[in-house]
C-alpha cells in the first residue's frame, strides 16, 4: 500500500516536472524542475530495487549535468524572452506529434506481457545486494564496454576543453620559463657614470 | 492494487513523448532542447530499469548505467558546442544556425 502510494506521488511529480522543464519561461526554474524530476525518477528506482543507479543517478545528473546546465544558463548572456517566441506557432504540429507518439506507445505498452524472457543473460541474484550484483558482472562479462564508457567520458572532457580553450591576443601573462632563464648579464647593465656627465 | 510493469512503462511513455514535445515547442531554444533529450534519456532508462527488475535480468541495469555516461558526455559536448557557438554569434537561436550550409 506503501509502495503503491509512493509509486504514484513519485511518478506524478516526475512527469509534472517534466512538463514544467518545457514550458518554464525561465530557463533557470527549466533546470531546477530538471534536477526536481531526475531526483524523483531516482525514487522511483529505488522502489525497483535498483539503489545501485538510483544514487548513480543522482551523484551523475543532479551533481554533474544538472549543475553544469545551471551554469551554462547563468553564464551566457542570453534574451530568452526573444527566443520563447514563436512557441505558439509550433504548438498544434508538436501536439499532434507528441499525441500519435503517446498513443503508438500505449499501444506498445498495451501488448506488453509479465510472462517473463525463456532464458535470462543474467539473472538477478538471491541475496546479493543490488550494487554487489551489478558490480560482480560489470567487471567480468561487461569490463570492455566499461572501458569503453570511461572512453566515451575522455573524449568527451578533452572535446568540451578543447572546444571551450580560448587564447586571447594582447592578455599579458606571465611566462615562467623567461623568468627562470633570466641571467644577471641581461637583465643588469653596469655602466661607469662620470660626475657632472651623467649617464 | 499492486504497482506492475505497465505502470512504470506508462510513466517512461510520457516522459519520454514530453520530451519530444519540447523538443517540437521550444525550436528556438537550445538548451531546453537539450534538456528535452536528457528528459527522453531519463525515459529510456525508466524503461530499461523496469523491465529489469520485472524480468529478474540484471542486464538492463547495466546498459542504463551505460546510457548514463553517454548522456552525460553528451551535454558536456553539447554545452561546449553551445559556449561556443554564443560567443561566436551572440545568440543561441536554432534557426540561425545555417553557417554550415553548403
Amino acid at each position: 500500500m506503501i509502495a503503491t502510494l509512493a509509486f504514484y506521488l513519485f511518478a506524478a511529480i516526475t512527469i509534472l516536472s517534466g512538463l514544467m522543464v518545457i514550458s518554464a519561461r525561465n530557463p533557470v526554474h527549466s533546470v531546477l524542475f530538471l534536477i526536481l524530476a531526475f531526483f524523483n525518477a531516482a525514487a522511483l528506482f529505488v522502489l525497483l530495487g535498483a539503489e545501485f543507479l538510483a544514487m548513480i543517478l543522482v551523484v551523475v545528473y543532479v551533481g554533474a549535468v544538472a549543475v553544469l546546465f545551471l551554469f551554462v544558463v547563468m553564464m551566457l548572456d542570453i534574451d530568452f524572452g526573444g527566443l520563447r517566441r514563436g512557441v505558439m506557432t509550433y504548438l498544434p504540429l508538436g501536439a499532434l506529434i507528441g499525441l500519435l507518439l503517446l498513443v503508438e506507445l500505449a499501444v506498445g505498452i498495451w501488448t506488453v506481457s509479465e510472462r517473463g524472457a525463456a532464458n535470462l543473460a543474467h539473472p538477478t541474484p538471491e541475496g546479493v545486494s543490488n550494487t554487489e550484483a551489478i558490480g560482480r558482472i560489470l567487471y567480468t562479462d561487461y569490463v570492455f564496454y566499461f572501458q569503453l564508457a570511461g572512453m566515451v567520458l575522455l573524449v568527451a572532457m578533452i572535446g568540451a576543453i578543447v572546444l571551450t580553450l580560448r587564447h586571447r591576443p594582447g592578455v599579458k601573462r606571465q611566462s615562467i620559463a623567461a623568468q627562470v632563464h633570466r641571467r644577471p648579464k641581461d637583465a643588469i647593465e653596469i655602466v661607469d657614470a662620470k660626475p657632472g656627465q651623467g649617464v | 492494487m499492486s504497482i506492475g510493469l505497465g505502470h512504470y512503462l506508462s510513466v517512461a511513455a510520457i516522459l519520454f513523448t514530453i520530451g519530444v514535445f519540447g523538443i517540437f515547442i521550444n525550436r528556438k531554444n537550445v538548451i531546453i532542447i537539450l534538456m528535452s533529450i536528457e528528459l527522453i534519456l531519463l525515459a529510456v532508462n525508466i524503461n530499461l530499469v523496469a523491465f529489469s527488475a520485472f524480468l529478474g535480468d540484471l542486464t538492463g541495469q547495466i546498459f542504463a548505467l551505460f546510457i548514463l555516461t553517454v548522456a552525460a558526455a553528451e551535454a558536456a559536448i553539447g554545452l561546449a558546442i553551445l559556449v561556443v557557438y554564443f560567443r561566436n554569434r551572440g545568440t543561441i537561436a536554432v534557426e540561425d544556425i545555417n553557417m554550415m550550409k553548403g
